[in-house]
């Protein structure tokens, strides 16, 4: 029952804080209940047994992620989104309306009709234990944890192309 | 130990890079470095290595499958590699781009594609599609003074980064099936599966992001404007790279893991490549600028591919592969000598740039003829044979309106490639800016290119056979 009530709570939450987020006009606010949004999530996956899971939303998304947001609002220094909704004619939004509501609705006959079978965890300690993910992440996934590192890599290379003053 | 092999060609052009960034690194400022010698070399040595494990069928950690399907593409993209670190040894300097970031970026970008055509894992494909991806859109807005440049590459990237996520979710779904991320397991289990909902969506995810990386109609929108902003030696590196290796992983896991639902996919795939021949021919015959017309042409050109998907007989996949190989020489050779007639100042990519090239440079016109003649499909090269292959699996399998699109709108393309012949051969040179010096290096390796059209356009049959052979081992 506990478990019950907690899932609609962090959903409920989850749901109202990231329409939230797309209705407000300062982007500062936006930010925040993004944060409140991701936290809610967490709680979510918590309720998954994955509890490293919940631990690096926040970390990263929740923290790191978040930070970064802030800080490039602060820097653009835009108080306020200006109202571009408003160069948008009227049919275009009315066509953006119908088209999400279109989706909306395929989305609930799509998952009305799914049969989810249940994903063997393997057995042994939760999904999420720290010490599953870490043999995981060292034994099936050691090439895929590898390569990343070759992503992470041509990710510095290129922001730093980026960045950097041109010197020509 | 012998766990590791299969990895050893991607894991040379990766030294490579990291060789290329740490010349950058050492290099004083001013000093010239062979940086893209350093490049061939690593090149040369992925390509021998592929050669060396030819039919070894090797397996690394469960996720790098070196079978023959994904050393063809090694080859291919070796090659495309090594014909780009020519010309960008041409280039580069005189366009001043930031050298060690440019070839450690391109080489770490064909590290990628080479992960992506050998992964049996839908998480290293997705890793290996970032890599690249992030590696192309970097090197699209390395003109850090050009404001098209920037604009192009702030499209691919916003656009990319969407169809990634069409992907990432493809795989959820695929592994909401199978539980499991490799290509073996989820395919056992939509072979034993009914083939639910979850499974085609996960088809339908999966190829919106693949369809993406082709730039297929509807997903083609920032091809014209990433191929025109990017420097033109990126652009050819990037029109036929990506796409050999995007193709690669397509053909791997739709031909082989989602086969059992080809009832499904086949209808979608066939109107999207029908749209994609029609879009990128009609669209590319209105264009002045010989980038975007290349970029309209490269769309039609993914038409073809995936007409060969579609018509997933014997002899049609093993035309996907050979057609990948064809249109990768050509459309390198095209923009590669676009690259190489450009300076800092002048791109030389409008079709009036091109007035008079056969009174200045008659042996550069002679060859952009040759690859545009094999773009175009013209008889005796090598376009002509790939095309046929293609078309011809497309009327046994009974498509027969998709071929007849197919040659329909090859005939059309003709136009737009003809405009460009007739611009150099029969127009006055044009007293425009002075056209660069071009190396024997760079002339000697589109020569070479011309040679390779011209040996597939009229000996294809060993090649076809290899393709043949190579596609067989996806099963």
């Amino acid at each position: 029952m506990f478990e019950f009530i907690a899932f609609y709570a962090f959903a409920a939450i989850a749901i109202i804080a990231s329409l939230l987020v797309i209705g407000q006009r300062n982007p500062m606010y936006s930010v925040i209940l993004l944060i409140v949004s991701f936290g809610a999530l967490a709680g979510l996956y918590v309720l998954l047994d994955a509890p490293f899971t919940a631990v690096t939303q926040i970390i990263i998304y929740a923290g790191a992620i978040m930070v970064l947001f802030l800080f490039v609002v602060m820097l653009l220094n835009v108080p306020r989104e200006e109202a571009i909704a408003s160069r948008l004619g009227a049919r275009a939004r009315r066509t953006g309306a119908v088209l999400s509501l279109v989706f909306t609705l395929e989305i609930v006959w799509a998952l009305t009709r799914l049969s989810v079978m249940p994903v063997s965890s393997g057995g042994g300690g939760s999904i999420g234990s720290v010490a599953r993910i870490g043999t995981a992440l060292f034994t099936t996934h050691a090439f895929a944890f590898e390569a990343t590192s070759l992503l992470i890599l041509v990710a510095m290379v290129g922001a730093v192309v980026l960045a950097r003053k041109e010197h020509h | 130990m012998i766990d590791f092999y299969a990895v050893i060609p991607l894991l040379i052009v990766v030294l490579a890079g990291g060789a290329a960034m740490l010349a950058e690194a050492f290099r004083q400022p001013g000093e010239r470095m062979p940086i893209a010698g350093l490049g061939v070399i690593g090149l040369v040595g992925a390509a021998a290595a592929s050669c060396f494990l030819w039919n070894t069928d090797a397996q690394s950690y469960g996720a790098i499958r070196a079978d023959n399907f994904a050393l063809f593409i090694n080859l291919i993209l070796c090659g495309i590699g090594i014909l780009t670190m020519i010309f960008s040894n041409d280039v580069v300097e005189r366009e001043g781009l930031p050298a060690g970031e440019y070839y450690a970026l391109t080489l770490f970008a064909i590290a990628g594609m080479m992960m992506m055509a050998a992964a049996t894992d839908l998480l290293v494909i997705f890793i290996a599609l970032e890599i690249l991806s992030l590696a192309v859109y970097v090197l699209t807005g390395l003109r850090r003074s050009s404001a098209a440049g920037a604009e192009a590459a702030f499209k691919y990237f916003l656009l990319g980064a969407f169809s990634s996520a069409f992907f990432l979710y493809g795989i959820a779904f695929a592994f909401a099936i199978s539980g499991s991320t490799r290509l073996d397991v989820i395919g056992t289990a939509i072979a034993s599966g009914p083939g639910g909902t979850l499974a085609l969506l996960a088809v339908g995810l999966l190829a919106i992001g693949f369809a993406f990386k082709v730039s297929a109609v509807p997903f083609h929108m920032w091809t014209p404007d990433a191929y025109e902003g990017a420097p033109t030696i990126v652009t050819a590196f990037m029109s036929t790279a990506v796409k050999a290796a995007a193709f690669g992983a397509f053909v791997r896991v739709f031909l082989s893991t989602l086969e059992p639902l080809q009832g499904h996919w086949v209808p979608v795939l066939s109107v999207i490549s029908a749209l994609t021949m029609i879009l990128g021919t009609v669209v590319g015959v209105l264009q002045s600028n010989i980038k975007r017309m290349l970029a309209y042409s490269s769309i039609a050109h993914a038409g073809y591919l995936l007409l060969g998907i579609v018509a997933a007989n014997a002899s049609g996949k093993a035309a996907v592969l050979f057609y990948l190989a064809v249109y990768a020489i050509a459309n390198l050779g095209a923009l590669g000598i676009v690259a190489l007639l450009g300076t800092a100042d002048h791109e030389h990519d409008q079709l009036r740039d091109f007035a008079g090239l056969w009174q200045s440079r008659p042996g550069l016109a002679g060859l952009m003829t040759i690859f545009l003649l094999s773009l175009g499909g013209f008889p005796p090269t090598a376009g002509f044979i790939g095309k046929w292959y293609i078309f011809a699996a497309a009327v046994q399998e009974g498509h027969y309106w998709l071929a007849i699109i197919g040659v329909l709108s090859s005939v059309v393309s003709v136009f737009f490639y003809l405009r460009i012949v007739v611009m150099m051969y029969m127009t006055e040179d044009a007293a425009g800016p002075v056209r660069p010096p071009i190396s024997a290096t760079a002339m000697a390796a589109l020569a070479v290119a011309m040679i390779v059209t011209f040996y597939l356009g009229i000996l294809p049959t060993r090649v076809i056979d290899l393709a043949l052979q190579s596609i067989q081992t996806i099963y």
